[in-house]
């Protein structure tokens, strides 16, 4: 008898399940749904920064021929937003534009000249506004506010101090202080926003395409502003082309399209252009840290004490989760006994900000990172055994914020870079112009509270078991390309035992899968991971009973091999499709459900306000090592070689956790080496992928990628998020490394070749002057 | 209603077939071979020559279809990435990117297959610094491009293997 294994999916490199329709050309995106009754929608954009609407005139734009429905803000009187204490935001502004670029009016029409045209034809009255541009004008004295009751324009102040902090100052040996500046990043995704609405005068129902990440938040949102009941309403998300953050809440492109399509009373396709798609924003803020930290002459943390300012923009999309992420996450990674914080969200006529990939962490953890580096320096102790010494304790590995920390790979994530760049041999030892660099992150795996709070687990899954012996996967995550349909197929594959080839999945499409909050703070393979287990799990009992009725044995003595169901070792067994046939006796088609829900101690700190945001079911931990070189004449940068561990629990796909850390990490670079929105009184002059440098392949590096196990006890199968905390930590690394190979310390990102340049001669001509 | 404009009867070949179309003189390429022949795989990622998401091959070359008037295309042979898959086997290079995870959100794969594969058209064997010249003017913004190059080589060994066996 031949040995009858289940067969293991888990922890195989796994292509993506649906990488073959991406390759052929095959796979859809919003924009690729052209019905032939399709009109063509253009959005009319605000030509100032702030201002105050006294009249749209559409009367000539609605009486051009071909123009089916032109709308402004009167459409609806409904504002929408992520988070339900702060929805400001109106599809099309009404009485106040906010932003340069802010939609005022659309128009459908049948094809894109006669909608341009009308477009021009439209007349905007309106009277301006002081506008500001950073936080530091938005704040000052004397401002005119963006919003009401939003005091100098600052959206949120969070203050709070947690452990005896100026005690831990007295206690330090060596204190020091810095200001870093963060240039705001947007995502730049490769997929330009696009929604396709179909209204069906009819039945008064509306079906929405759209390039988003939480179809659910839109579909609430849609419901809310065209005021129609949720169930009359189907959303769906196509293939997504990237999202990192920049369709984690409903945009104004999907409502407006909808809005719209009702008002002509037919299908309507809005795809905006890049330069719209940089207008819509929601990147990563402009981030002022100011961060003072004690250490003992051992290197001990005694106290930090840090501030960060973050340029909001127009409206407060995630802002207020934003800041408190920025300071929540200061905790978990290193022990520190002693922390103050203060936090300020800045509303400024600038587009709105997101959650953009490593949300709210990435740059405080910069600033954090490198003054704990310049520190190590100045004490004469190795920078990587600094963090070392700093580590957190186990078994139970306490914060002061109180948060669930059960796996913590961080000491062989510094472990394994230490040996894969040869650390001890070559750091200080690089030579003139090269320089060696560490640092670290940590990520939550998905937020334990959610935005919504309904009651509802935060994940479900339905395995849906056909005659055929064919499972459907059915699920609400949204695959924008991560991976999570492979994933949550390889969950249920790995507890069932059978080939994935049995599975086929249908995701996101409000008709047919269960409801999910989406892809965003990974939450996604933990969360609909477990519960893609659960559902598993749930239909495997099932098999067994019915295995055990036709062997006529109890389900306990029912063994498992996936396509084999025996009772005994001696037993020829049931093959996977007589058992199917057996268990839709008398029942049918059977579809079992699963979910998943995080647990109250990982809710977060209740000693200050808002400490529920960075409360999380497991956090993964990433050190790096960044070699570079830099050209002593034009200071351009060179990053040679990138040392990756970042600890994901467990690797349900090596494959596609190799393809999230790589991802991270190059996005951290840009960040890092190039990228930056800029503004002109409000005016974006880097909407464009030539303007805004995101790396090409050229100056992009070998990345050596270092997987660590650390296996949480609740994870799916031990596993944690994979796709953000290695572009944290990708910052202060390469930062590390070019002040070791310069001998002085950027502090302002990006660190573009003109700075380094500057920095360079001003501490050449200081040495001199002290000379 | 649109004004009357200047049209062109445009004779060309699209991934093998022969068509004689009526197009206007300012419809791109891009929007020639998406909106009016259905050929959705080009992708159009930015307002025009940035991001090489709409690489197709004309005569064999790749270029951005987004910087190419339709009408201009008279007599050229037109490859999109519809066209690479054999009796719907995928090819070489497609089966890289899909086994090596050349691809994640897939919005840059059609450009950036063509534009390899227009590459090893001319050059068979390139080097991984030839590799990346020849992919320097499409952005991906999900793979770092580690995989993107492990893709390309892959299909390169494949290809190469098969040359010698036959």
């Amino acid at each position: 008898m031949n040995e009858i294994k289940p067969t293991k999916t888990i922890g195989v490199p796994t292509p993506l399940v649906d990488g073959p329709e991406k390759v052929a050309g095959k796979a859809q995106y919003s924009a690729d749904f052209m019905p032939s009754d399709c009109l063509i929608g253009r959005i009319f954009r605000s030509p100032v920064a702030h201002a105050e609407i006294i009249d749209v005139d559409i009367s000539a734009a609605q009486a051009l021929p071909g123009v089916k429905a032109v709308i402004t803000g009167d459409e609806t009187d409904e504002a929408y937003g992520i988070l339900p204490i702060a929805r400001f935001e109106y599809p099309l502004a009404r009485e106040k534009v906010r932003y340069k670029g802010e939609p005022v009016a659309c128009v459908a029409a049948i094809d894109v000249e006669t909608a341009q045209k009308a477009i021009d034809l439209i007349k905007f009255k309106y009277k301006e506004l002081p506008s500001y541009t950073t936080a530091q004008e938005a704040m000052a004295e004397g401002v005119v506010n963006i919003h009401d009751n939003r005091e100098r324009n600052i959206e949120r102040e969070v203050d709070y101090d947690l452990g005896e902090v100026d005690e831990g100052f007295e206690a330090a040996d060596l204190i020091m202080e810095e200001t870093f500046n963060c240039t705001e990043i947007a995502q730049a995704q490769m997929e330009p926003h696009a929604a396709i609405a179909e209204y069906d005068p009819t039945r008064d129902f509306m079906t929405v395409h759209a390039s988003t990440q939480v179809p659910y938040y839109g579909h609430l949102m849609l419901a809310k502003i065209l005021k129609m009941e949720e169930s009359q309403i189907r959303m769906i998300k196509p293939f997504v082309g990237g999202g990192f953050g920049c369709r984690t809440e409903c945009l104004n492109v999907e409502l407006i399209c909808a809005l719209v399509a009702r008002a002509a009373g037919g299908t309507v396709r809005i795809v905006v252009s890049r330069e719209e798609s940089f207008i819509t924003h929601r990147g990563r803020p402009e981030t002022d840290v100011e961060i003072k930290i004690g250490l003992t002459k051992d290197g001990m943390i005694t106290a930090v004490d840090f501030k960060a300012i973050q340029r909001g923009g127009a409206y407060s999309g995630y802002g207020i989760v934003t800041i408190l992420y920025a300071g929540g996450m200061m905790f978990g990674l290193y022990d520190l006994p002693a922390v103050r914080y203060k936090g300020f969200r800045v509303l400024t006529n600038t587009p709105p900000c997101g959650a953009m990939r490593g949300h709210g962490v990435t740059n405080v953890r910069y600033a954090f990172e490198s003054l704990l580096d310049k520190m190590a320096d100045e004490l004469g102790i190795d920078t990587l055994e600094i963090r070392r010494k700093n580590l957190l304790q186990g078994p139970k590995y306490e914060t002061l914020n109180e948060m669930f920390i059960n796996s913590y790979g961080l000491p062989e994530c510094l472990d394994w870079v230490e040996k894969a760049s040869d650390w001890k041999k070559r750091k200080g030892k690089m030579g003139p112009y090269k320089g060696l660099g560490i640092a670290c992150g940590h990520y939550p795996s998905g937020a334990s509270k959610p935005v919504n709070w309904s009651g509802e687990p935060h994940a479900t899954v339905h395995l849906k078991l056909d005659w055929d012996g064919s499972i459907t996967l059915l699920t609400g995550a949204p695959e924008i390309g991560q991976g999570s349909t492979t994933m949550a197929t390889q969950c249920a594959a790995e507890v069932l035992g059978v080939d994935m080839s049995r599975f086929q999945s249908l995701t996101s499409d409000s008709k047919f899968t269960p409801k999910d909050n989406g892809s965003y703070s990974s939450r996604v393979t933990y969360m609909v991971g477990n519960a893609s287990i659960d559902a598993a799990t749930n239909l495997k009992n099932i098999l067994i009973e019915a295995a055990a009725k036709k062997l006529e044995v109890k389900p306990e003595d029912v063994e498992c091999l996936g396509e084999v169901y025996r009772a005994g070792t001696q037993d020829e067994g049931l093959t996977f499709n007589e058992v199917v046939k057996e268990a839709l006796v008398g029942t049918g088609t059977i579809t079992a459900k699963g979910n998943f829900d995080t647990l109250p101690e990982s809710w977060g700190t209740k000693k200050y306000r808002g400490g529920a945001i960075s409360g999380s079911m497991a956090y993964a931990y990433a050190a790096q090592v960044v070699e570079v070189s830099i050209d002593p004449e034009t200071f351009e940068i060179t990053v040679e070689k990138v040392w990756a561990a970042q600890d994901v629990g467990k690797a349900l796909n090596p494959l596609a956790v190799e393809g999230q850390i790589e991802g991270s990490v190059w996005m951290g670079m840009g960040q890092a080496i190039s990228e930056g929105t800029e503004y002109v009184n409000g005016l974006g002059i880097t909407n464009s992928m030539l303007d805004y440098k995101v790396p090409t392949i050229i100056e992009s590096p070998p990345i050596e990628v270092g997987i660590i196990e650390s296996v949480d006890p609740h994870g799916p199968f031990g596993a944690k998020e994979a796709g953000e905390t290695s572009l944290v930590s990708f910052i202060p690394a390469f930062v590390s490394a070019v002040t070791d190979a310069l001998g002085v310390r950027p502090l302002d990102l990006p660190v573009t070749p003109d700075r380094l340049m500057e920095l360079v001669e001003n501490s050449t001509s200081n040495k001199e002057a002290a000379e | 209603m649109s004004e009357k404009r200047n049209k062109t009867l445009l004779h060309c070949t699209v991934n093998g077939k022969e068509r004689d179309d009526v197009v206007k003189d300012n419809l791109l390429l891009a929007d020639y071979l998406r909106e009016e022949i259905g050929l959705t795989g080009t992708k159009i990622g930015c307002d025009g020559g940035e991001c090489g998401c709409c690489t197709v091959l004309i005569d064999g070359v790749p270029q951005h279809a987004c910087l190419r008037l339709a009408a201009t295309c008279q007599e050229a042979e037109i490859e999109t990435i519809e066209a690479l898959a054999e009796q719907n086997r995928l090819s070489a290079l497609q089966r890289g990117f899909h086994e090596k995870l050349g691809t994640q959100c897939g919005f840059c794969t059609p450009g950036m297959i063509m534009a390899a594969e227009g590459m090893l058209r001319e050059n068979p064997n390139p080097s991984e610094d030839e590799i990346r010249q020849g992919l320097a003017a499409n952005l991906c913004r999900c793979t770092g491009y580690v995989k993107i190059i492990e893709a390309v080589q892959f299909a390169i060994d494949e290809l190469g293997s098969k040359g010698k066996a036959a």
